[in-house]
């Protein structure tokens, strides 16, 4: 879950203005909002209020109507989107506030997948008293396609359970790899795709040998003993 | 040397594009673990993760609960809230 809160969003927003204002002005200050900005955290917020940078990607002006501004931001994470609405208030001279605010994309998980509470409520209903389970597979998504936008390394069988006991990745279990950078966050996957766990790179991969470790998990998913023990015989 | 499609499906996924690159031929001698979209419904009921659109109102809090009690699962979490 940590991968989730620690990847760019996206937002809509609704901004309301506390005045009339000039549909150029509003553009021209929206502009200069994307970039690298400086942000205080707002009073109500749950991190140190001092003064962060903080990165937004895109900033598109949706739709003006009288005085509410409907923005779609791009992010990293830990901006503040109440603060961008406040901040653009004061460049145009009379303040602003925040109305309404939707996320629409959180790392990787976008529109595109999403469902209501009543969609799941009813692809349970018809999995629990139908029998039937093509609705919930398809709202279930496996755990695995949260590694997606990361390197991975694909591992022997015969390595899995030493990984799944929390042992470091050796070279010699190595199938197949994304490239990486030491100190890089991997996902460590067997041939049939299935996540074992979560770690980090001890070396880049161009410069790793043929022995010597490779990854240090520090968040195995898999159960112990999925797959055979081969360091025991 | 191929491996198991779902491998391509997760890079699909978010249109990650890095190259794979090769160290070792490799087939595995066993059939052991399954492939993550074939599990059975109670497995990915258990592992999985849903896209869930929360509306206004109720916390992210509430919202992860109210999946745990509809699936009657021992542990739920969320990724994060909008606004702490």
């Amino acid at each position: 879950m940590n991968m989730v809160t620690k990847s760019g969003k996206e937002y809509v927003c609704l901004m309301e203005v506390h005045c009339d204002f000039q549909e150029e002005r509003l553009r021209a200050i929206a502009k200069e909002f994307v970039g690298t900005i400086y942000q205080k955290p707002p009073v109500r917020s749950s991190v140190k209020r001092r003064v962060r940078k903080r990165k937004i990607y895109s900033l598109d002006v949706l739709e003006i109507e009288g005085r509410r501004v409907l923005m779609k931001i791009s992010s990293e994470p830990g901006t503040y989107m109440r603060k961008i609405c406040h901040d653009m208030g004061i460049l145009l001279g009379c303040g602003a506030h925040m109305r309404e605010l939707r996320r629409t994309r959180s790392g990787i998980f976008t529109e595109d997948t999403v469902v209501t509470l009543q969609q799941v409520s009813e692809a349970l209903y018809l999995y629990r008293n139908c029998g039937e389970e093509d609705e919930l597979r398809r709202i279930l998504i496996p755990m695995e396609m949260a590694f997606c936008g990361i390197p991975k390394i694909i591992v022997d069988d015969e390595t899995v359970n030493s990984l799944a006991y929390g042992s470091p990745l050796m070279a010699p279990g190595v199938v197949a790899f994304q490239g990486f950078k030491k100190g890089d966050m991997v996902a460590l996957i067997t041939w049939k795709g299935e996540g074992i766990a979560l770690g980090k790179a001890l070396v880049d991969s161009v410069s790793m040998g043929k022995r010597g470790e490779v990854v240090k998990p520090e968040r195995v998913l898999m159960d112990k003993d999925v797959y055979p023990k081969a360091w025991k015989k | 040397m191929d491996f198991s499609p779902f491998v391509e499906r997760i890079d699909k996924f978010c249109g990650y594009n890095q190259p794979w690159e090769i160290r070792k031929d490799y087939v595995p001698a066993g059939d052991f673990g399954v492939q993550p979209d074939k599990r059975t419904i109670k497995d990915l009921i258990n592992t999985s993760i849903i896209n869930v659109d929360k509306p206004p109102g109720p916390t992210s809090h509430e919202v992860a609960f109210w999946v745990k009690i509809m699936f009657n699962l021992p542990r739920v979490g969320h990724g994060g809230t909008l606004e702490p």
